[in-house]
């Protein structure tokens, strides 16, 4: 017996409604059970590319398979290595947050950031030299992205800094994301003051080398490696969301950690200079968290037909997304400015456009999209708690599936909205929700705030119209 | 002895509350001896070897679901209450808000609990949200109209693939299980089953029917493009074999314009292949009226046929002139001009049965000239005429000054969706035509005993106001035209 068939003698009829409410009035008249949709017309300018996409046959099967293969998973912290290791970073050749830019057109804090690194990396000893030889070509740089790495904020990554090596034992790739400098004035903000240049120094010659000792402990050990994973599913229980809360994170792992840190053979002031910077920056987990992040949507890139977004990164010009079914591709559009609080006496005159890879947070479905399980930061980033409710509900519209690693208690521990559909956003016309911290707009200011912002909608233009081109022909 | 069924699935992580939810709804299955269903860490895993079972080469991130049990059937039963329990899970952490309000679902694929959309949104849109529909497991009526013709085929094949059906596009009509969908008639539950590839004709026979005293399983609509040559019958073969496995239903109608002669030739194999009669009730020149049709499924199925009901106060004088025809549903409309075309020649008309009869429907009426103002083009931008009966009010009133106008026929048609009273509406400007202008009125008053409107009310009000109401449109028709003058001039 078909499905259908069942309709006409055994179930419930219940009917879902799209269009006139006459109709849907009629129903209720008859006191059928009945849900109504709260349609409205696709994104305009994009009807003919969505409907080529609905069409495709391939869709359905790819996008299960793009979240089979996300909620499949894990991640593990492997190792703590120089990026001109882990990564083949060349000398002179930096990583930077979002999709490609110029010098031209890259913001302050970008250009703040990329001028700390030539400080950092000795490639200049002044500011002004840096300058120069960041806009005369004498420094290569790219995408993080183009490396499977992640940099929050400017995400400028250079040769000497260590990185974080994540590893997904279920497909074998690896990502990478830098170690967190903390809050305030730090290179991931713009900021390249003598203070910053210093503390990354520490960072190189002390805080990476010990925490590589105590990382290959720990993997030696019968505990195994760090489950970065394991972390993310209990915070996410204890009221961090991934992305600008990772207090119960950044305990964990230090939990997990400080045995190790603790018997590598480091000077007790070593230790203690460690512990009480990595215990005194919230956002030291972010730096892990990102990375677990990446290897969950990598592993549902390239599936040919597959509408789910794989990358959202910013850049602090242009807002970037790359799609399963179009590969590397990257769509762009200029970046908008987060809607927040702001620290001290900064204003929204401050702050500069969207910035940093740390959307990859969302595009795994936490961070704004599990808001709902973290009401203490709603208050920091402008909203209130039935906002985040709402907002995390909402992102279940453009969602292909739900994470179970992910439960949001409030939400009776229903899963994290996973695999943004850009079929559905543009069908929808709901943007996904992203939090996020603010850069000062001036190279060298650091974070001014932190707030909500979303990606924009001719990024997801953009992509509907790429899944058309690379769909099959049909009518 | 007894059987064992261990599984692992890899990447399906469940917390270890909900776990031991499920774990016990399978364990509660009568005749399950041992059962866990965990994540397959050290622990777990040592629990299930503990009870015997073996596992193979486990990560803590797959799920293993182990169970023990007399025999299958018992291993089966407890499968499926693990699978009612993760449902009863995932619904109850759906259906929660958090203490917010819920906002409503965007598209139908959200509507999770559905397994069947009803998709009126403007034809340009209906594509994607009917693809959402399938893919989400419900079958779909498509009421929009203007969908290009690749999309239905698509539709209808993915529809077929996933064993449900799509209704439509431009499906004004079904019953499915007792529930009205779209324009849809009261009627009691009986014997015959509907495919219609027409809505208003569908609506006749229901109608008719229910005059007789037969109800109707169900009536499933197909679009009334299904029987063309580029759709091939793709819903309507779907829907002949639903119905004729369908325990309730006894002999099945087709209702239909004529389908291009080679799917009717497919579709009548087919239907010889099936356990039951399939009657069919096609439409077109040549071929027997609706209310015939009706008469020969009550032959079939051995019910006698009725008088068919008419209602009129006054008798009506005749009037000489032109007969007009302004009609809310398509087939009817079709129909009445079939039948008066052979006693009147050519009729203009915005659906004409000849190309060269076509007749802007604007413009001031050709000498017999019949409009259906529910096609497409006069539908852009307001509500149908059987909701919103204003454009049909206002030409009633212009005919009825028409020097050359002789009779005026139209229909109303009842039920779900339609005008809650169109008699109150119509039957002032009805009662001027014919007292003032001394036009008659006939009207095809198509409606079921139990139609919310009230069939007798609605034909007491329309015969008061001094129309000849029949619940037959070939009766209307046949007495439209009797009912015009013939002078000398014409």
């Amino acid at each position: 017996m078909t499905k259908f068939q069942g309709l006409l003698e055994m179930e419930d009829i219940k009917v879902a409604t799209a269009g006139v409410p006459l109709l849907a009035d009629a129903l209720s008249d008859q006191l059928v059970a009945l849900t109504r949709v709260d349609w409205r017309p696709a994104v305009p300018g994009s009807q003919a590319a969505l409907d080529r996409v609905m069409a495709d046959v391939r869709r359905t099967s790819a996008n299960s398979l793009a979240l089979t293969r996300m909620l499949a998973t894990g991640a593990q912290l492997v190792d703590v290595r120089q990026a001109s290791e882990a990564l083949n970073l060349e000398t002179r050749t930096f990583l930077h947050a979002g999709p490609p830019l110029t010098w031209e057109n890259a913001s302050g804090p970008m250009r703040g950031a990329l001028i700390g690194g030539v400080i950092f990396e000795g490639y200049a000893d002044n500011p002004e030299a840096a300058e120069k030889l960041l806009a005369s070509g004498g420094i290569k740089w790219e995408p993080c992205h183009h490396r499977n790495a992640v940099g929050p904020m400017a995400g400028v990554v250079t040769p000497s800094m260590w990185m974080f090596e994540l590893l997904d034992p279920s497909t074998g790739n690896h990502s990478w994301c830098s170690l967190n400098e903390g809050l305030g004035k730090v290179l991931r903000y713009g900021a390249y003051s003598d203070d910053v240049i210093v503390r990354l120094q520490w960072m190189t010659e002390v805080l990476g080398p010990l925490l590589k000792t105590a990382v290959k402990r720990r993997n030696a050990s019968a505990a195994g490696p760090v489950d970065v994973k394991a972390i993310l599913s209990q915070m996410i229980q204890m009221g961090d969301e991934g992305h600008n809360r990772n207090r119960a994170g950044t305990l964990m792992l230090i939990r997990d950690l400080l045995p190790d840190m603790i018997e590598s053979g480091a000077s007790t002031t070593d230790l203690a200079t460690a512990t009480r910077f990595i215990g005194g920056n919230d956002h030291f987990f972010l730096n892990l968290a990102m990375p677990a992040c990446k290897l969950q949507t990598m592993a549902a890139r390239d599936i040919p037909g597959s509408s789910v977004v794989t990358v959202m990164a910013r850049n602090g010009t242009d807002f970037g997304i790359q799609v399963s079914g179009t590969g590397d591709k990257w769509f762009t559009a200029p970046a908008d400015t987060p809607v927040g609080l702001f620290l001290g006496s900064y204003t929204e005159a401050d702050a500069n456009p969207d910035i940093g890879d740390s959307a990859i947070a969302e595009t795994a479905g936490i961070g704004g999209f599990s808001m709902a399980a973290a009401p203490a930061i709603v208050r920091f980033v402008g909203g209130s708690v039935p906002d985040a409710l709402a907002a995390t509900r909402r992102m279940y519209e453009i969602t292909v599936g739900e994470n179970q690693s992910f439960g949001i208690p409030v939400l009776e521990f229903r899963g994290a909205p996973t695999g943004i559909d850009v079929t559905r956003v543009i069908r929808t016309g709901i943007l996904p929700q992203i939090n996020t911290g603010m850069a000062g707009r001036l190279a060298g200011i650091g974070q001014v705030g932190a707030g909500l912002v979303n990606p924009p909608m001719a990024c997801f233009e953009g992509a509907i119209t790429g899944l058309a081109e690379a769909s099959p022909q049909v009518g | 002895m007894s059987e064992i069924h261990v599984e692992t699935r890899s990447g399906a992580y469940r917390d270890s509350v909900s776990l031991l939810e499920v774990s016990r709804a399978v364990a509660q299955t009568p005749g399950v001896q041992d059962a866990i269903v965990a994540m397959g860490t050290p622990l777990n895993l040592d629990l299930m070897r503990e009870l015997g079972f073996v596992i193979d080469a486990p990560s803590a991130n797959d799920l293993i679901i182990a169970i023990r049990a007399i025999n299958k059937s018992q291993i089966e039963a407890a499968l499926a209450a693990m699978a009612n329990e993760f449902d009863a899970i995932d619904r109850r952490a759906r259906a929660s808000s958090g203490g917010g309000e819920i906002a409503s679902a965007r598209s139908v694929g959200r509507a999770h609990d559905a397994n069947l959309a009803l998709i009126s949104v403007p034809g340009s849109g209906a594509f994607a949200e009917a693809v959402d529909a399938l893919e989400s497991g419900q079958s779909v009526m498509l009421f929009s109209d203007n969908v290009p013709v690749w999309q239905e085929i698509l539709l209808k094949d993915l529809a077929s693939s996933l064993d449900l059906l799509v209704m439509g596009p431009d499906c004004g009509t079904a019953v499915i299980n007792g529930v009205g969908l779209g324009f849809a008639n009261v009627v009691t539950p009986g014997p015959i089953g509907i495919v219609a590839a027409s809505g208003t004709g569908a609506q006749h026979v229901m109608c008719l029917l229910d005059q007789a005293g037969v109800g109707v399983t169900n009536c499933v609509g197909v679009g009334g493009r299904d029987l063309s040559s580029s759709v091939q019958g793709r819903s309507t073969i779907s829907a002949l074999n639903a119905l004729s496995e369908d325990r309730r239903t006894k002999a099945i109608v087709l209702v239909s314009k004529p389908p291009a002669p080679e799917v009717a030739q497919m579709i009548r194999k087919h239907a010889s292949t099936l356990t039951k009669p399939v009657i069919f009730a096609l439409l077109g020149q040549g071929l027997p009226d609706l209310t015939s049709a009706t008469e020969d499924i009550l032959n079939t199925i051995g019910t006698p046929v009725p008088k068919w009901k008419s209602w009129g106060h006054a008798p009506l004088k005749k009037h000489p002139g032109f007969l007009r025809g302004l009609y809310s549903g398509g087939t009817v409309c079709d129909e009445a001009m079939v039948i008066a075309s052979r006693e009147l020649g050519p009729i203009y008309s915005n659906i004409p049965l000849n190309p060269s009869w076509h007749h802007d429907p604007f413009s001031s009426s050709r000498e017999n000239t019949f409009i259906d103002f529910g096609d497409d083009a006069m539908t852009v931008g307001r509500a149908h005429p059987m909701i919103d009966p204003t454009l049909r009010i206002e030409r009633l009133r212009k005919e009825s000054v028409d020097p050359e106008c002789g009779v005026i026929i139209m229909d109303v048609v009842l039920g779900h969706g339609a005008d809650p009273n169109p008699a109150a509406s119509l039957a002032p400007a009805i009662k001027e035509t014919i007292s003032a202008h001394g036009i008659p009125v006939v009207i095809a008053l198509i409606g079921a005993t139990g139609d919310p409107q009230g069939l007798e009310r609605q034909a007491d009000l329309l015969s008061e106001a001094g129309a000849y109401v029949t619940v037959s449109n070939a009766a209307a028709i046949r007495k439209a035209i009797s009912l015009i003058e013939l002078s000398e001039a014409s």
